[in-house]
């Protein structure tokens, strides 16, 4: 073990310090690069993996969940290929542009590069690293122990390049799935950088085995330019046993829009954190977000949304749909920075709970140091309205069909926040999937 | 003549509190039946107890409907059995289209009688069609239930969903409170249009008024949790004269 680094207590925390030991030189990147992987690693180190008295973990206390590391995954051989084919399925049939992320690795191959838009380029992150051509460190997410510990160890990824003023219709979807049975770790890195009044719909979709409880920190770094425009969708829905951390840190400039859209079905534990900066005069952010959890799920979405200059508004609507024993967390910030007058931020966290045991966690928290500005939040948890119910059920609506019908309308409000029709029509099939589930 | 639905001696409490008193009542095919009552006498407990809400505790007599025991059923199955009831008080559903609501209760009732599931043109032409003779909007079709609905319009809605359904035995709860002039007449027209041989009715409600649209055979008198007086129509035109007080004090 490297003797510059703190002890660390957990088994979880001397395989990651190991598996750092043993893959450093192997990872992407020149010396410089070298340099602050290791830099970043120091500072993971430092803190260990965050328990609950970390405030932004407080109720993820992944020194208690995660129990070990895992080997990092190997490059996708031509079984694993074969197996991600069919991965990314809930948009099959749109018009989408499909890039394949199988265990942590970009695979031209299975990927739809053709016909490539004038000014959009896309390439591996691991070339992008090699070449030294790309920015590891966080900003806003820099100070947190798992974002930390995927600038020391990011392996493979997408970097995505649209220039000025270019408006790309058709949304590019990156694919991440894992496959294999052998439980693995998968640190993977992307980017996109968005010019000046370019247009963009990106989404993310994440699954594998049920059978594996592999381990995948993603992390995605946004610059959106100045009057441009981003839609970004992401779908969690990975396998029954896996622990999927992602970190997302975008940075949105004047008078852009930039439209964020979450929905998280599948894994054991899962944590979205999202860091957002609003530039100023004419930035609008909105995040919508949705979970649906059953068993024994522990989904956490923790989100910073940074009001740096005058002028920007944000708004926030985080449902919950929580069965079983499951956990749903939400942790929102708004931070309004002094000078950053005439901000307009809204939050809502509303969580739905089907069972007894289910818990829902909200805290929304505002920062403001400006005097000038709009700022709201509020959290309703609650269960099912008995009384609604009854209404249904006594029109010949069986029980659990009226249940459903509740759900749907309970998440409806976010799923009605994705522009596109198409994308709308495809999550909402997600969520009947999972109301089926129930049955 | 079978009776429809034959109630004997139902006692119900809710919260602890004893509303129905050994509540006795008969109702043959096709036949209409008013209850009448001050209020708080538990007319609409009586509803909610024969369409299943839960909360109410059944603490004596029966229930049997079309021969079988309503009590034993839950509130889907006695819907999909031919029993609707029209809310005194319709709820407001967010987020559930009013026509999506009709659609899945319409093939949830004939899914669970066997029947073919309706495609969602067929539907669709169905309700346009009840909406128009209740002279409903087709925009607020496509609104979430009853949401923002004016209380006469929810009304209007609750007829249009027992139209559509074809319920054997329909109970009507105040279905004419908050209704203008000219909707009253439009919703009794409608009710009117569903009466048939193989068809019931319990209509409750305070006014004389209604019934002059919708013409009883029967009127009862439900005081302090029983049916305390039955007659013919013209039991109801006494009722508007001389009021509760008698039968009140005779149910004390
Ligand atoms: N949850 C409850 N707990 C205790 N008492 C209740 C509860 N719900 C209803 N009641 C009481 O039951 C009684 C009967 O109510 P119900 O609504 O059946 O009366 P009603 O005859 O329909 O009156 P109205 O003519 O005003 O509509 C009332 O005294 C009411 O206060
Ligand atoms: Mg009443």
């Amino acid at each position: 073990m490297n003797a510059e680094l703190r002890p660390v207590k957990t088994a979880a925390e001397i395989g990651l310090a190991d598996l750092f030991a043993a893959v450093r030189k192997d990872l992407p990147g020149g010396s410089s690069i070298e340099a602050i992987r290791s830099d970043a690693f120091d500072r993971f180190a430092a803190q260990g993996l965050p328990n609950s008295r970390v405030e932004a973990w407080r109720c993820t206390d992944l020194r208690r969940l995660v129990q070990d590391a895992k080997p990092l995954a190997r490059r996708p051989d031509a079984a694993a290929k074969t197996a991600a084919g069919g991965a990314g399925a809930v948009f099959a049939g749109l018009h989408i542009r499909r890039l394949l992320i199988v265990d942590g690795a970009f695979v031209p191959e299975l990927s739809d590069l053709a016909a490539l838009e004038a000014g959009v380029a896309i390439r591996a992150t691991v070339e992008a690293l090699r070449r030294e051509e790309m920015v590891l460190p966080f900003g806003m997410a820099g100070a947190d122990p798992v974002a930390a510990l995927n600038t020391a160890l990011a392996g493979d990824g997408v970097v995505i390049t649209v220039a000025a003023d270019v408006v790309v219709e058709r949304p590019i979807h990156l694919v991440f799935v894992t496959t294999g049975a052998a439980p693995a770790a998968m640190f993977t890195r992307s980017r996109l950088e968005l010019g000046h009044g370019a247009s963009l719909t990106l989404i993310e979709t994440h699954e594998g085995p049920d059978h594996s409880d592999y381990q995948v920190n993603a992390a995605l770094q946004m610059d959106v330019g100045d009057k441009a425009s981003l839609d970004h969708i992401k779908i969690t829905s990975e396998g029954a046993a896996a622990l999927h951390i992602a970190t997302l840190e975008a940075s949105i400039g004047v008078g852009a829009n930039y439209r964020e859209f979450g929905f998280t079905t599948g894994g054991a534990v899962v944590r979205n954190q999202l860091f957002l900066r609003l530039a100023g005069e004419g930035t609008i952010a909105s995040v919508h977000q949705a979970s649906l959890l059953s068993g024994r799920q522990h989904a956490d979405t923790t989100l910073t949304v940074d009001h740096a200059a005058a002028g920007s508004q944000s708004r926030e609507v985080f449902k919950a749909v929580v069965d079983d024993e499951a956990r749903a967390v939400f942790q929102g910030r708004i931070t309004v920075q002094p000078g950053a007058q005439q901000t307009d931020a809204r939050m809502m966290a509303r969580a739905l709970l089907l069972s007894d045991e289910a818990v829902a966690s909200c805290k929304p928290e505002l920062e403001i140091f400006a005097d000038d500005v709009q700022c709201g939040h509020g959290t309703t948890t609650g269960a099912l309205d008995d009384q609604l119910k009854f209404y249904l059920m006594a029109r010949g609506i069986p029980e659990k069909e009226a249940e459903a019908l509740l759900i749907q309308a309970f998440v409806g409000e976010v799923i009605d926040a994705v522009a596109r029709e198409d994308l709308r029509d495809a999550l909402s099939r997600t969520m009947h999937d999972w109301l089926k589930g129930r049955e | 003549m079978t009776a429809l639905l034959d109630i004997r001696g139902l006692k119900a409490e809710i919260d602890g509190r004893q509303i129905l008193n050994g509540l006795d009542l008969t109702v043959n095919k096709g036949e209409i039946h008013a209850i009448m009552g001050p209020n708080g006498a538990g007319k609409s407990t009586l509803s909610y107890v024969l369409s299943g809400k839960p909360g109410y505790e059944i603490t004596g007599g029966e229930v049997s409907f079309n021969g079988e025991d309503l009590l034993a059923m839950d509130p889907d199955e006695r819907a999909a059995q031919g029993l609707f009831l029209a809310f005194q008080y319709p709820l407001e559903i967010p987020g559930v289209a009013t026509l999506t609501f009709l659609r899945t209760a319409l093939n949830a009732q004939r899914k669970k009688r066997g029947e073919d599931e309706l495609s969602s043109p067929d539907v669709l032409k169905r309700v346009r069609d009840l909406a128009k003779q209740l002279s409903i909007e087709p925009e607020m079709l496509k609104r979430p239930l009853n949401v923002g609905f004016s209380g006469g319009e929810k009304k209007r809605n609750e007829t249009l969903q027992m139209a559509l359904l074809e319920p054997k035995l329909c109970v009507l709860d105040e279905t004419d409170s908050g209704l203008d002039i000219d909707a009253l007449r439009v919703v009794a027209d409608g009710v009117n249009r569903l009466r048939a041989a193989d068809r019931s009715m319990i209509v409750i409600t305070h006014y004389q008024r209604l019934l002059d649209y919708i013409v009883p055979d029967v009127v009862h008198v439900l005081s302090a949790g029983r049916i305390v007086k039955t007659g013919g129509k013209e039991l109801a035109l006494e009722l508007e004269a001389t009021g509760y007080a008698q039968y009140q004090s005779e149910a004390a």
